[in-house]
């Protein structure tokens, strides 16, 4: 065998420069990422503070993402509570629905549902948004002017969004409480003080605090993706759609990582 | 609007390039661009698609930071001044983009506030609109103020980018393309405005182009941009004036009265 027969094919080639650049881009990414979230903690809470700016978002983030939540929010607790009742009712234990709905719901469902949902409205709005302001040269023009993009377009929408997911998310639970209220009222004729009484008997403080903590990571998550994605958009329209769709796809990959983490953290305080 | 070349001060020069180079990964895309701009006067760079225009004046902004070479804008360094004083001095800089570069989600008049309420947060009410009302005049675009940009045509959306800069009172203006995409008489139009800028508020200005007209209308110094570096400067009639096979070509394609 000669020392040609030893060099890579061609798409051999391809693959190996292929996976090499793959890679160097995706630790290079990890680099700019956290240059970008100390670039956040450093910006968003020195004067001039963007006030204004901030509830603007806040009601683009949060009011317009209602209908959405709250129907998703009731389908999740009627569905569960149907398709819970069955094995429930093997052991005759059809009483305990309420208690389980409510850790479902309280303890991953509302957060979680809430943030994914978020990262499909939200998350691809704001990295459309600032994709499209980054290659008609509208951030440029930002900056040139004297006005701090980062703080004016990045520090309000992640602010926003780690304020408002926490409340869409709490919204989100209450709505669950509702679908499955009223399921098992249908099924079960229980009245709604006893399914409240029942539905909250089974928590305990942990589960709010791990609650709110885990949907004020995820607000957090959501809306710094977006912004990233978004804020190094490349040149053309291709590059505005790869924003919106990185910033997805990121968002609620990280999502589920943070929900695995955060539940094995708060597991070993009950 | 005829040019008038007595107000160029030659002893006063605002803006000092000295032996700028930039690259982008292997590709130099300047190599070695010295300038002195004059207060009052209007400098035009011409070149090919690709040769380096829209990036000197993007380095001249603190847009781009330069591999080599120093950039002197207004007295300051801007390789030795801080992000907030860099923030200060743009202020003071007007930057009309090729696309306008207006805010889509806002009205002609929240973009023509927008860089003043930022930078100036005493301002009253009254004020902010008097200074909206005084640059869409200048621009003739009074009747737009409520529109969005979307309404706007290509012309309008130049004219009211220019309108944006102006209301800060900058002392420098830098204009990237502005007649790229426009029709032959909405060219002569912003062309006109570029001199009645450079009257009205006094400014110096550096102008992007590969537009002749342009170049013949606006210019008191012209300069040909050519494989990174200032190849040809002068009025229009000197930097044409050659046999140059590089040169010569740009001008005999282009149309001139």
């Amino acid at each position: 065998m000669d020392a040609a027969d030893n060099k890579p094919s061609p798409i051999e080639r391809t693959y190996k420069v292929s996976l090499r650049q793959r890679m160097a881009s995706f630790f290079v990414n990890i680099y700019k990422i956290h240059l970008f979230i100390i670039r956040f903690f450093k910006e968003a809470f020195l004067p001039p503070y963007e006030l204004k700016e901030v509830v603007r978002q806040c009601y683009e983030t949060g009011v317009r993402s209602l209908p959405l939540i709250s129907v998703t929010g009731f389908i999740v607790g009627f569905i569960f509570t149907k398709q819970s009742r069955p094995s429930l009712a093997t052991f005759g234990a059809n009483s305990w629905l309420p208690s389980l709905v409510s850790i479902a719901i309280m303890r991953a469902l509302a957060p979680l549902v809430t943030a994914l949902i978020a990262s499909g409205k939200v998350g691809s709005s704001i990295g459309a948004e600032l994709g499209s302001m980054r290659v008609t040269e509208q951030i440029d023009a930002m900056e040139v002017s004297g006005t701090n993009p980062f703080k004016f377009l990045v520090c309000t929408r992640v602010l926003a969004t780690t304020i408002v997911i926490p409340i869409l998310a709490t919204y989100a639970a209450y709505i669950g409480l509702l679908g499955g209220y009223l399921n098992i009222s249908f099924n079960e004729g229980t009245s709604y003080t006893a399914f409240v009484e029942q539905f909250f008997s089974p928590l305990v403080f942990l589960d709010f605090t791990a609650s709110l903590i885990k949907s004020i990571v995820f607000g957090f998550t959501i809306g710094i993706v977006g912004c990233y994605q978004g804020y190094y958009a490349n040149s053309g329209t291709e590059g505005v759609g790869k924003a919106a769709n990185g910033a997805v796809v990121t968002a609620m990959f990280l999502v589920f990582i943070e929900e695995i983490i955060i539940v094995q953290i708060t597991g070993n305080f009950r | 609007m005829h040019k008038d070349k007595t107000k160029i001060d030659h002893k006063n020069v605002v803006i000092k390039i000295r032996g700028l180079e930039k690259a982008f990964e292997d590709y130099a895309v300047l190599r070695g661009i010295d300038l002195d701009l004059y207060q009052g006067e209007n400098f035009v760079v011409l070149g090919r698609s690709g040769s380096g225009k829209s990036v000197l004046i993007k380095l001249i902004s603190g847009l781009l930071k330069p591999d080599k070479g120093t950039i002197e804008v207004l007295g300051e360094d801007l390789s030795k001044i801080t992000e907030k004083e860099l923030q200060h001095l743009r202020t003071r800089i007007g930057f009309s983009f090729q696309s306008s570069a207006l805010y889509d989600s806002m009205t002609v008049r929240k973009n023509l506030e927008f860089p003043l309420v930022r930078n100036k947060r005493n301002l009253t009410r009254q004020e902010i609109d008097k200074s909206v009302e005084t640059v869409l005049d200048a621009v003739g675009l009074s009747q737009t103020i409520n529109q969005m940009p979307a309404e706007l045509s290509g012309g309008q959306r130049k004219r009211i980018g220019i309108a944006r800069t102006l209301i800060l009172n900058p002392e420098i203006m830098l204009y990237d393309e502005p007649t790229a995409g426009l029709d032959p008489i909405t060219c002569i139009e912003i062309n006109e405005l570029i001199n009645e800028v450079q009257q009205r508020y006094n400014t110096s200005s550096i102008i992007i182009t590969h537009d002749l007209t342009c170049a013949k209308t606006t210019g008191d110094r012209i300069s040909m941009l050519l494989d990174g570096k200032f190849q040809r400067t002068g009025s229009f009639e000197e930097v044409f004036d050659t046999k140059d096979k590089r040169i010569k070509p740009f001008f005999d394609y282009n149309f001139i009265e």
